[in-house]
Formats: C-alpha cells, sequence, structure tokens
C-alpha cells in the first residue's frame, strides 16, 4: 500500500496553480489529501502529475461574505468546526462539520477539498445544496462561480473542469430552523443515508449518486438508491424517511 | 522539516509517505503502522502541535513545519510526560502498537480541551483503534492526565 | 509460598519503553534491509495458466523475484500442524502457488526490492495467466459439493466427527417438549493493530540464521526452519520481539513469508524484511468462526434439558494447516456451564474458497456458546419461564466437580471440569446488573460459558540469580500484550524474596529459552506461569543449599526475604542473593558487592572437587511444567440494551461480566484481558463482518469497510471475579485471555430478541439485518 509514482508540483500562487492545471495532462490537486492519499495508497488513483495547493498563499481565510461565509480552499475542517464566524452565521455548517469523520482527520481535511471530491455520502456537499450555496472555479481563462445546484454530476463527479482549481466555497447564512442527522455505522463514518434541513429546504445525502434536494412531504420521491454492505436501496429510503422526520421535529 | 525540535532535510523521493520517512529514514520507529488509509490513528503524529495521520501525508509536505512524534514527548531519561504517565498508572495499553498514536492524539486533546468532558473524551480518542484494551482504561488515562497536567 | 506480589496490581513493567516510543516491533529492526511484497491472486479459484515475471525483474531496484518453480522447496506441501485421525482429507498449501489457486489473497510470486515502494511497482508488472474455476464459498455451499476446492477431497469434506454421550434418539424421542434450531455464525477477522512481518539476517561466515518474526510460537518457527534449511536448530534463532496484538492468527505457521524471507537473506546475503499490508492481512491472514449448526433438543416441562443433539458444518477456508482443533473445540464446549447428560455433537469440515481458517480469540467457543444460549432462550421461550431460571435449572452445582462432560477434548483427552461455582456467576451476575432501565425496545441479555484454558504439552522457564542480587528469567512463549513480563515477574519475585522490579523477563526469544509451545488457548499463565514457578522455586532451594554451608544452618531453617537468605526468626543471620550466586560459581571473577559480601564467607573446605557430582555452577535453574490436564475457566456476562427502534442502532446500556479463572496474579492485567476481550465480542456481534460475495471476494478489506469499533461504539464494562483455584497446578490458576470475548454474541443476541421480539438466528447483527429481521417478522 504505497503510492504510485507521480511528479509532484508545489506552486506557490493561485496563478501558478492553474497554469500547472492548464499545462499537465493528468494532474490532481492535492489539498487536504485525507480522501486522495488513501486513494493513492491503495493504487485506486494515479494520476501522473500531483498539484500540491498547500505553499499557495492565500488561500486559508474564512471571511463574512453576502450575508454568508466564504471558506477558501486551504481552510482545514477543524479551522472552520472552531470559527466563531461559521458558528455565528452559518451553524448549520459547524454541526455539519463535525460529523466530518474524526477531529484527526479534519485537521488536515478542507471543506473546499470534500466539496470538490463529491462523496454522495459525505456532509459538506448536502450543506451547500441545501443552503444552496456556490463555489469559486479559477482556471487560467478566469474565475467562474458554480451553484451548487450546478455543481454535482455524479459519484465523484462535479462541473469543475480539470483545469480549474476551487478556491472557494460560499455558503449562505443558516436559516431558522436547521439540523442536520446521518445514520452511520460508526461515529466519524460516511453516512447510510443523511439529511439537512435549512428552514424549509431538505437535502439528502448518501441516498443518490450526487446529494439532491428532495420535499419534506415525500423525500424519497424519485429516489433509487444504490446498495452495499450495509444497507439496501429499501433500508436507505426507509432511513431517509426517519431522517426526515428527525430533521424537521427539530 | 522540524522533527522533534532538530531540522531534517526532506527526502527526495516525492511519494514517501510521512509516516515511512520518520520510521524508515529518521529511525523514528515509535511512530506505527497500522492502516495506511487513515483509519486506524496507529501513525498519528503532531503538525505544529495538532494530531494528523503521517500515513496521509507525503513527507515532503511537512516541509517548513514542526512535527512532533512520540519521541518527542518525554527525552530519554526524563519523566514520562502526564499523558504517558497516565497510560501506564491505568494500564492504558497492552500491546503497545496503537499507543503512540493515541498518546498523540490525548496531548492534541488536551491542549484543546484541558478539562475535558466525558464526551470530549469520547470524540477526542475516537480516530484511533485500538484491538487489546477495550478503550476503558484508555477513557481512564484521559481523565487522569488531564489531573496530572494541571 | 510467600504471597507479596501475587495478586497484586503491580503496575506493567513492559509501559515504559512502549510508551516512549522505544518499543521494539519487527518493521522497526532494518540494518539496511531488503523490502519485500507478494503478489497474490485476484481469484478465489483458478487455474495458473503462466506466470512471467520478466518485466518485474527488469525494474531498477529490484533485487530477486521468486515464482514456485525458482525455490528448492516450492514443491513441498506446507506443514500440517495438528494431525487428527478424523481428519482424512488435510490439505496444505505450497509457500507460492504454481498450479492453483484456491483463495483470493493466495501467494504467487514473491519480490525483493531496494524498498517496499519499488517491491509494489515491479509487483504491477508481473503478468500472471490465470482460467478461473467455479467458487466455493460458504459453508452451506461446500456441502452440496456442486463443485470441488480440492480435486481429491470428495464432498469438500476434510474432516468428519461424530461424538455421543448417553442414549440422544431415546431421550430425544421421551422429552416432553423439543425444538429445532438453525443458527448461524458467519467468519470474523482477529485484525490486531500490528499486521505480521518477518525480518531475517543470514550471517554465511557464522552459518546462523537469525530471524524476527511478528509470531505466537518462535520456538516453533525456529524447529522448522532448521529443517527446512538443515541446519542444527543451535544456528537459527527466532525472536518474537514486541508484537503488536495476536488474538491467534499469529499462532499459525508456517504463512508462506516465515519460509521466504529467510530463504531470501540466506540466497542475497542482505537482510531482507516483509512487513504485511492492512490489505493484504485482509486476503492471506487466516480467519475464523463460519459455522452453521442444526439443533434439536428435547427439554421437560420445568425446562430442564434432557437431549441435545448438534450437527454443525465448519468453514475451513482453502486448506487446513491447523487441523480441525477449531470444530473440535465447538463440539466440546457447546454443554457449557450445564449438565446435558445425553449429547450428540457431529460436524463436517468442509472446504470453500476462502483464507484457511484457525483460532481466533475465543477459537471455537463463540459460536459454541450462542448456540447453547440461544438453545436455552428458545426454551424458555417455548415454556414462557423465565431465561434466568431455565439457565439455573441446568447449571452443574458446585459439588459436581470435577465434572466429565463426556466428549473429546483437543488435548486428546476427554472434557472433565477441575472446578468451578457457576450459580455464584449467574447470581453475582444478576446482582451487578441491577434492575431494567425504563423504556420501550430494551432489552436483557445473559450467557454463561466455560472456557477450556492452559492446555499442554509443557512450557519451560529458565531463571537465574545474577552476582549483582538481581534476577533473570526467560520462557519460550512470547507476550503479544499480555504483560507477560510483569506477571512472570510477580511469580518469580515471590519464590525468590526479591523485588518485582529487580525481575527481568524474556520471552519468545530462543536465545534466552530455545524450548517451548507458543502463546494461545490462555494458556500463558498456567503453562509458563507455573514453569516459572517451578524454575524459581529450584533456584530458591539451590540458593538455600548454598547458603547453608555458609550460614551454618540447616536449609530448611532458611528463607528468602528481601533480596537475601537468612535463618528464619533472625534475619542478621544472612548473606544477600547475589552473594549467593557468587558462592554458585567455584570461579569467583565477579565484579561488584555481590563478591565482597561473599570474600567474608570464606568456602569452607570439604572434601572432593569443587563441584561435586551432581553440582551445577550458577545460581540458576531451569523447570517445565506439563500440565495433567486443562483447567476450566468460566464466567457470566449479562446486559441491558436498547435498540432504536427506526434506525436500529445499538446502545448497550450496561454489560457487566463476573469472571472465574481461579487465582488471579494481578487483577489490573486481568481487567484490561476481560475489558478487551468484551469489545472484540461487541466488534464481532454487530459491527464486523467478512463479507465474501459468490466469487469469494473479500468485499470489505479495509478498516473503512471492516467496521472494527471505535471507542464511541464501546460501553464501559463492569467487571466482577470468584476464584475457584485450579486444582491441577500449584499456582490454581486458571487462563483469562479469551474470556471476554466468548459469551459476548449469545448475550447481545438474547439482549436485542428480548428488545425488539425478533428471533435472532445469525451473527453478526447489523441495522440491516434487524430491519430486515423486523420486516420480514
Amino acid at each position: 500500500m504505497k503510492p504510485p509514482p507521480f511528479e509532484y508540483h508545489a506552486p506557490t500562487s493561485v496563478e501558478e496553480a492553474c497554469s500547472l492545471l492548464a499545462s499537465l495532462e493528468d494532474a490532481k490537486v492535492l489539498a487536504g489529501g485525507q480522501s486522495l492519499i488513501p486513494l493513492l495508497n491503495f493504487r485506486l488513483a494515479r494520476p501522473q502529475h500531483l498539484v500540491d495547493i498547500n505553499h499557495v498563499t492565500g488561500l486559508d481565510r474564512i471571511s463574512e461574505k453576502d450575508g454568508g461565509v466564504a471558506v477558501q480552499a486551504l481552510v482545514r475542517q477543524s479551522a472552520v468546526e472552531d470559527s466563531e464566524l461559521v458558528a455565528r452565521v452559518c451553524p448549520l455548517l459547524r454541526d455539519a462539520v463535525r460529523l466530518v469523520a474524526h477531529r484527526v482527520i479534519r485537521n488536515r481535511g478542507t471543506v473546499c477539498g470534500s466539496i470538490a471530491h463529491a462523496d454522495p455520502a459525505s456532509e459538506l456537499p448536502a450543506v451547500l445544496l441545501a443552503l444552496g450555496g456556490s463555489v469559486t472555479a479559477v482556471s487560467v481563462k478566469g474565475k467562474r462561480v458554480i451553484h451548487s445546484q450546478e455543481l454535482f454530476k455524479g459519484v465523484f463527479e462535479t462541473s469543475l473542469r480539470p483545469e480549474e482549481l476551487l478556491t472557494e466555497a460560499w455558503f449562505p447564512a443558516s436559516p431558522q430552523p436547521f439540523a442536520i442527522h446521518e445514520e452511520s455505522r460508526r461515529h466519524g463514518d460516511f453516512a447510510l443515508a443523511g439529511a439537512v434541513r435549512a428552514g424549509d429546504r431538505l437535502a439528502l445525502f448518501g441516498v443518490a449518486p450526487t446529494p439532491v434536494l428532495a420535499e419534506r412531504r415525500d423525500p424519497t420521491q424519485g429516489l433509487e438508491p444504490s446498495a452495499d454492505l450495509e444497507a439496501t436501496p429499501d433500508f436507505r429510503l426507509h432511513l431517509v424517511r426517519v431522517l426526515t422526520e428527525r430533521v424537521f421535529a427539530a | 522539516m522540524r522533527v522533534n525540535g532538530s531540522e531534517h532535510p526532506a527526502p527526495r523521493d516525492a511519494r514517501r509517505l510521512l509516516s515511512d520517512h520518520l520510521r524508515h529514514d529518521l529511525g523514528l520507529t515509535g511512530t506505527h503502522v497500522g492502516c495506511e488509509h487513515g483509519v486506524c490513528g496507529c501513525c498519528t503524529v503532531l503538525l505544529d502541535g495538532a494530531p494528523v495521520r503521517s500515513c496521509l501525508m507525503l513527507a515532503v509536505q511537512a516541509e517548513g513545519h514542526d512535527v512532533t512524534t512520540i519521541e518527542g514527548l518525554a527525552r530519554d531519561g526524563a519523566p514520562l510526560h502526564p499523558v504517558q504517565q497516565a497510560f501506564h498508572e491505568c494500564h492504558g495499553l497492552q500491546c503497545g502498537f496503537c499507543t503512540p498514536g493515541f498518546v498523540v492524539s490525548v496531548v492534541g486533546l488536551l491542549a484543546r480541551h484541558p478539562h475535558p468532558t466525558e464526551q470530549e473524551i469520547e470524540e477526542g480518542i475516537s480516530g484511533n483503534l485500538c484491538r487489546c484494551t477495550g478503550y476503558a482504561s484508555i477513557r481512564r488515562a484521559v481523565t487522569r492526565a488531564a489531573e496530572l497536567s494541571r | 509460598m510467600t504471597t507479596r506480589w501475587f495478586g497484586a496490581p503491580v503496575q506493567r513493567v513492559e509501559d515504559d519503553r512502549l510508551l516512549r516510543g522505544h518499543g521494539r516491533f519487527t518493521d522497526d529492526i532494518d540494518e539496511g534491509a531488503l523490502e519485500c511484497c507478494f503478489v497474490r491472486s485476484p481469484y478465489a479459484h483458478a487455474r495458473i495458466v503462466s506466470i512471467n515475471a520478466d518485466a518485474a525483474r527488469a525494474v531498477p531496484g529490484v533485487v530477486a523475484v521468486y515464482t514456485a518453480a525458482d525455490l528448492p522447496f516450492g514443491g513441498v506441501d506446507l506443514p500440517l500442524l495438528i494431525p487428527h485421525p478424523n481428519l482424512t482429507h488435510g490439505r496444505t498449501q505450497r509457500c507460492l502457488a504454481s498450479e492453483r489457486v484456491r483463495y483470493a489473497g493466495e501467494a504467487v510470486v514473491f519480490l525483493v526490492a531496494e524498498s517496499r515502494y519499488i517491491a509494489e511497482d515491479a509487483a504491477e508488472l508481473v503478468e500472471v495467466e490465470y482460467e478461473q474455476l467455479p467458487v466455493v464459498i460458504t459453508p452451506e455451499v461446500a456441502l452440496e459439493a456442486a463443485h470441488l476446492v480440492h480435486d481429491d477431497v470428495p464432498g469438500n469434506v476434510a474432516a468428519e466427527m461424530l461424538q455421543q454421550k448417553g442414549d440422544v434418539d431415546a431421550a430425544l424421542k421421551a422429552a416432553p417438549h423439543r425444538k429445532h434450531l438453525r443458527l448461524r455464525f458467519e467468519r470474523g477477522a482477529a485484525s490486531p493493530m500490528e499486521g505480521r512481518a518477518v525480518w531475517a539476517r543470514w550471517s554465511a561466515s557464522e552459518r546462523r540464521l537469525l530471524v524476527y518474526d511478528s509470531t505466537q510460537s518462535p520456538t516453533s518457527i525456529r524447529g522448522g526452519l532448521a529443517v527446512l534449511f538443515g541446519l542444527p536448530e543451535s544456528s537459527v534463532e527466532v525472536i518474537a520481539p514486541d508484537v503488536g496484538g495476536g488474538f491467534g492468527p499469529k499462532i499459525m505457521l508456517f504463512y508462506p513469508d516465515e519460509l521466504l524471507v529467510p530463504f531470501a537473506a540466506m540466497q542475497l546475503g542482505r537482510p531482507v524484511k516483509w512487513t504485511e499490508d492492512r490489505q493484504e492481512h485482509f486476503t492471506a491472514v487466516n480467519q475464523e468462526r463460519g459455522q452453521v449448526h442444526e439443533v434439536e433438543v428435547g427439554f421437560d416441562d420445568e425446562g430442564h434439558v434432557r437431549a441435545l443433539s448438534d450437527d454443525f458444518i465448519h468453514d475451513a477456508g482453502a486448506y487446513t494447516p491447523y487441523g480441525i482443533i477449531l470444530p473440535i473445540i465447538s463440539a466440546a464446549q457447546l454443554p457449557g456451564p450445564y449438565r446435558i447428560s445425553n449429547y450428540r455433537v457431529r460436524f463436517r469440515d468442509l472446504y470453500t474458497n476462502a483464507v484457511p481458517t484457525s483460532p481466533y480469540r475465543g477459537a471455537g467457543r463463540p459460536h459454541a456458546c450462542f448456540v447453547m444460549e440461544r438453545t436455552l432462550d428458545a426454551i424458555a421461550a417455548e415454556l414462557g419461564i423465565e431465561r434466568v431460571e431455565v439457565r439455573r435449572r441446568n447449571l452443574i452445582q458446585p459439588d459436581e466437580f470435577p465434572y466429565d462432560v463426556g466428549v473429546g477434548w483437543q488435548d486428546g483427552n476427554t472434557v472433565v471440569y477441575d472446578s468451578g461455582n457457576y450459580p455464584e456467576l449467574l447470581d453475582r451476575a444478576l446482582q451487578k446488573l441491577g434492575p431494567k432501565p425504563a423504556g420501550d425496545q430494551v432489552g436483557m441479555g445473559i450467557g454463561i460459558y466455560v472456557e477450556g484454558t492452559g492446555v499442554g504439552p509443557y512450557e519451560g522457564a529458565h531463571v537465574q540469580v545474577l552476582v549483582s542480587g538481581k534476577v533473570v528469567a526467560a520462557t519460550g512463549i512470547p507476550s503479544q500484550g499480555q504483560a507477560h513480563a510483569t506477571v512472570w515477574a510477580q511469580v518469580v519475585a515471590d519464590e525468590l524474596g526479591v523485588d518485582v522490579a529487580d525481575v527481568e523477563v524474556t520471552g519468545g526469544d530462543t536465545r534466552r529459552f530455545p524450548w517451548g509451545v507458543g502463546t494461545f488457548a490462555s494458556r500463558g499463565a498456567v503453562t509458563a506461569g507455573n514453569a516459572m514457578h517451578v524454575a524459581a522455586r529450584m533456584v530458591a532451594d539451590k540458593a538455600r543449599q548454598i547458603a547453608s554451608d555458609h550460614l551454618e544452618a540447616a536449609p530448611e531453617d532458611l528463607e528468602l526475604v528481601g533480596g537475601r537468605v537468612s535463618v528464619k526468626g533472625s534475619p542478621d543471620r544472612g548473606i544477600p542473593l547475589g552473594a549467593v550466586a557468587v558462592l554458585s560459581n567455584p570461579v569467583r571473577y565477579a565484579f561488584g558487592g555481590g563478591t565482597e559480601a561473599a570474600t567474608q564467607f570464606a568456602a569452607r573446605p570439604r572434601p572432593g572437587p569443587p563441584l561435586q557430582d551432581g553440582e551445577q555452577p550458577g545460581l540458576e535453574a531451569t523447570g517445565y511444567y506439563s500440565p495433567p490436564g486443562s483447567t476450566w475457566a468460566s464466567g457470566c456476562h449479562a446486559a441491558y440494551v436498547r435498540v432504536d427502534p427506526k434506525t436500529f442502532r445499538l446502545e448497550i446500556l450496561k454489560y457487566v461480566v463476573v469472571h472465574d479463572c481461579g487465582r488471579v496474579i494481578n487483577p489490573l492485567v486481568l481487567q484490561g484481558q476481560i475489558e478487551g476481550g468484551v469489545a472484540q465480542g461487541i466488534g464481532g456481534a454487530f459491527y464486523e463482518r467478512l463479507a465474501y460475495d459468490a466469487d469469494g471476494q473479500l468485499r470489505n478489506a479495509s478498516f473503512m469497510e471492516f467496521l472494527m469499533p471505535y471507542a464511541t461504539e464501546i460501553p464501559p464494562i463492569e467487571i466482577d471475579h470468584i476464584e475457584t483455584p485450579s486444582p491441577l497446578n500449584p499456582l490454581g490458576v486458571k487462563g483469562a485471555g479469551e474470556a471476554g470475548v466468548i459469551p459476548v454474541g449469545a448475550v447481545l443476541a438474547s439482549a436485542i430478541e428480548d428488545a425488539l421480539h425478533v428471533p435472532i438466528t445469525e451473527m453478526p447483527l447489523s441495522p440491516l439485518k434487524l430491519y430486515e429481521a423486523l420486516l420480514s417478522s
């Protein structure tokens, strides 16, 4: 379980990172590495180039923006967890981050990385979707804002282009009431199913190829969850109903 | 990178994991490797004071950072660090393989929560697997470590 | 015997270096070793058509690539460790497969390189062409025998064994009630935090082989390597250094790497090391537990069992290197603490295309206990009698020991319980458990078990008093965290009247003690513990003998106290133990205080040579202990659980253990053993499973999906002890290592059934299984 060979790049600016991403074939961005490095160790991912953005300056801020919270690409999940700004403006994000793996993983893992990785069972993409947030993608061609509803395209798939760097995720302030509930086998595991409530909006995770928006009255409508060792599609639908009830009971 | 207070050059091979670099290049074999996919926690070290998995970092990424391994907590011949002492008193270890990762994690936990609640203890140690103790003695050790650290 | 240390919660002497990161595990040993990896079969059953390793050999940094054809022992079947007359079709694998692979993970090619990174790069370039064959997975499929794992093993049956006590058919027929149950236990995995590892160095000039191995039995590894490589045993040294947990699978030998690493070191003239990674641990290290039981029980209106018949199949995996110990233990331990006058048990041990099975903590017992306790719960439900009451009515009583169960045991004897007090266990557990907490979906579970511990054939120990007065002791068996160095020191310190801190123990190092069996079957305290006691007593006797000349007192008037041998009642008339050590050697060359003290006692002239017939120099002795039979530990676990009626999340509200392992050497260490065992039991009952698909692929070969519990999943465990000393050994001890794990599945099944009112007939459980059980009921 050792990473395969790759070429390592450590840009120090967004521009440099973007020009690397534009020029390199088969490059992968390395931020927190908490999902990517296990994939390398299993040799399930074998990119030719790794673009490590950890030395890029000016990407590590959490700020209040447009009535919400902007989280830059190198902000660790633990920093969001501890942020007073996040607690005040978007406590839903704080609650969600606490459900991501364990503190030791959050010390390294980034919020933007989790969103770019787009694991369907992961919390933060669903929170972004429930809040109707967006991300900023930068490339040599310029900057664009991608709304959360346009971002998630499939299992580990987003509308980010290979040459784009996700530099920031923007989470609108969490409306009252809000809640996130998930069912996982062990504390810190990926969810078998999860539900995020932001006011009247409901987003589900772990039950479709991407996080999805759903209706409170009929949350399972149109869902065709996959089966795995711990849950059948039927059990997942059952959990969706239970969790929906629980987030709206909050 | 600075490891336990001493400067070391980064490895030449970019794909070398920090865990392998510490163990096999620097001879700091107290950091153990149990899964190499970030679940077990045996390889936990402090990066600038916060616990991280050294199997989920490339060694080159530690350049410019401070790494503290289990060997850095108490100098040879010096008394044990309070967390180490507490693990000893409470029989918080059996085979000792997960132990360095737990001790380092608890050092990180107590830095954030010097007076941890039961739930903070639970969450603070929940990123590490132990197959020997059943965790009860480790919980006791964390409580004791907090006392000894005061 | 004085009991200053025995029974005291002595803090561990092992801890300091482990806590400082100065432990020495096999992978910590480097010395410029080459590193290795395997190409393993991706298929559960296939014929190997061809192997081409040319591209791998050409990778810079690759030092050697071995296939079976490259090995002088490539055609040798690996040993079958414990043959048995009923194992009519025993089969073992070869070091590297060359014709057939029978489980996904079976080793095919072995690569040695300058680093593991390079070895893994090269392994990807090895081309193995396979022709896939039909896969036999699960014992039920094996029993159908539509396909064979071994062409020459009809019906996939490795072994069949039938045992009977009493007249089961007649008793079943006469019983007022009968019940049939089908109970299933899936495979589980020990998963020690340290995987397996082997390091070897060959010294050509000295013709000596040095091997470090993360094994539970270095003495056996040494014997095997000596034979295989044609060396005298004295030229092979095997050391189990710090071992990061064992729990059974590290007692298995030989794994292919245990031969290949030393072989490569001899061939290449450089140290060679192989360290298993977690992924290969899941597919190449032995597993356990897969069994399916068909039980027929006859009972009367009061719930007394009149007859019990069990017919079970056991998942052997692809080979039977460890014989049929597991099903033999299950068969023998199934009646547990209950009086079953008419008992019949048959098992068939079946080949499947999965990793071989060999003992994992509990070894055949968790499943046996599950079957017996489920049966008693079924009787209680049928009759409407309290579950506790049914158990109480069937328990063997304290005045019935020794109690002959009437079936065969793993050591070839029959099962005879030496001592115990099962009703007391039950009463104490219930008392500790207290009243049931309020709330819906709260259930109570209970389970009682007996565990045969301390099997032979023997262990030995060497104890020596140094001229410094310090004591060194060694035994053949290694520790994997059980605190041997502490508890053996306690045993020795008591005999020699020294401080426990002055006794330094080495285990599992053939340089220090070459004979022995291994650490398994909860046998360390009984076998090595008593051997330590025997050897230390011999040293004490010798010390009294030597000192008697110099103190002018009869040996029987001398005592060993405070590091001195002195005349009873006259502590001033004494001599330090270190000085006795000096006197024990006619050549007095030692430095230090011991010598100076000894010079005050000029040797008294006595006729004859300095070392007389039968005398040996040195204040040391080697002693052995060989148990006449197993010692039978026992315990009762009880729990309250709550199951979320919607998410089926399990919450263990209270878990109590009352345990009896005879005399307790160190309560602190014992508590750790029990707590850890229960946690493993909880993992195996509700979180962990080995999910093989029909193609024999393990679908969850990582810690992300094999759900070993974190602290958040394990509740506090409340523990109490009773002591019924074993009459079979001088220390009165029984084993404790496996106890914690045995009844947990049975207890949680009972509790969850009570909480949800759905029949529980299998292990492990999960929220999904409970959801589906509720849907179908």
